[in-house]
């Protein structure tokens, strides 16, 4: 096809490069992208629920997500203080 | 109820500000009251794109710091008495835009229109989310090109994530305008075709606007498109466009030149 296309003087159409392009790189993209912002509500769904039960300093929840060739690592890493508090909220209930 | 519309794109250059004034206008002339808003803080260009330019005297700025109030910055088009246009300021400053700011011209604006359209910078810095911040529809104005399509996947994720309709669990309602369309060229597999556009963005498709001399010729002159050529192939795309916003089921086409002998001819003379 491409060859008649030249033949005729033509030449070989680049959208369907453009389009094959722009697929691949933009499944990369939305990856990345969208990972800090999942990561965001993770964060502070966990420290939500964790925070019922404990008292913890929000500066002290970390989640952080590795990405491997097949499969992902969510590491959530809370720093609890010693003789914790529980949370006044459940302690009230 | 008033709806507030964003018109971004990411990339610049795309048709972000000529699509603004004659969705606008389109707007306007199907009776509905519209303001359009500038967020181009330092680089304004709609008020030239409107032919409004030498009657810019207060701006956005002015009255998020409170120097001037809302409707004396406001500016009224000499052409459509129901559509109007809140210039951006010239200052460097872009910090001196704030959300709070923002949120209390929106709402005010909400009491006095049907439309507040905002015609967002180029970019994804402050201005451009300051821009769609308080947006309920967006409206992504893309190239049938690789660079603009890829920006315009940014802009579509920051607008899931980023409003303050997002940020509620809401949904920003999308809608894609392909502008500078060449269906010959995408026929030809020289250019992305609506098609594939569309499979990459999966977003809905609110109109397709040919290229075109009448859209260099509308801003030349200062004058929306719409207004300016109203049967030309782009001011009938934009209308389309609008009749789709406002509900209306219309079919999609690309609207294509007309190119009759008299045509030409008047044209010539026209010219």
């Amino acid at each position: 096809m491409m060859n008649v296309m030249r033949l005729f003087g033509g030449r070989a159409a680049s959208a369907p490069v453009a389009r094959e392009r722009l697929q691949i790189l933009l499944s990369h993209e939305r990856g990345r992208t969208g990972a800090p912002d999942l990561l965001e509500t993770l964060r502070s769904e966990i420290l939500s629920v964790v925070s019922k039960h404990i008292d913890v300093d929000p500066d002290k929840v970390v989640v952080r997500m590795d990405r491997g060739k097949f499969v992902s690592m969510l590491e959530v890493d809370i720093e609890v203080p010693n003789g914790v508090q529980r949370s006044k909220m459940v302690a009230a209930t | 109820m008033a709806k507030v519309l964003v018109v971004t794109s990411g990339k610049g250059g795309v048709g972000k500000t000529t699509s603004t004034a004659a969705l606008g206008a389109a707007l306007a002339q199907m009776g509905q009251n519209v303001v359009v808003i500038d967020f181009d803080v330092g680089l304004r260009n709609l008020d030239l794109v409107m032919g409004a330019e030498r009657r810019v005297v207060f701006d956005l700025i002015n009255v998020v710091q409170g120097v001037a109030k809302l409707p004396q910055a406001l500016i009224r088009d000499k052409r459509l008495e129901n559509l109007w246009l809140l210039p951006a300021s010239q200052t460097r400053d872009k910090d001196a835009l704030t959300e709070e700011g923002v949120k209390r011209v929106i709402a005010d604006l909400k009491t006095k229109f049907d439309w507040i359209l905002c015609d967002s910078p180029a970019g994804i810095e402050r201005g451009a989310t300051l821009a769609m911040r308080y947006a309920d529809e967006a409206i992504i104005v893309t190239n049938p090109e690789v660079s603009s399509v890829r920006d315009s996947d940014r802009i579509i994720g920051m607008l899931d994530s980023k409003t303050v309709r997002a940020e509620r669990g809401e949904r920003v309602e999308k809608h894609l305008l392909v502008t500078r369309y060449d269906a010959g060229r995408a026929a030809r597999g020289e250019m992305l075709s609506i098609d594939d556009i569309l499979e990459i963005l999966a977003t809905p498709l609110l109109g397709i606007v040919p290229e075109s001399q009448d859209v260099l010729r509308a801003s030349n002159v200062g004058c929306p498109v719409t207004l300016n050529a109203a049967s030309s192939a782009p001011a009938r795309a934009y209308t389309d466009a609008v009749r789709r916003l406002m509900g209306e089921q219309v079919e999609m086409t690309v609207p294509v030149q007309r190119k009759g002998l008299m045509d030409r001819l008047l044209r010539r003379r026209a010219a």
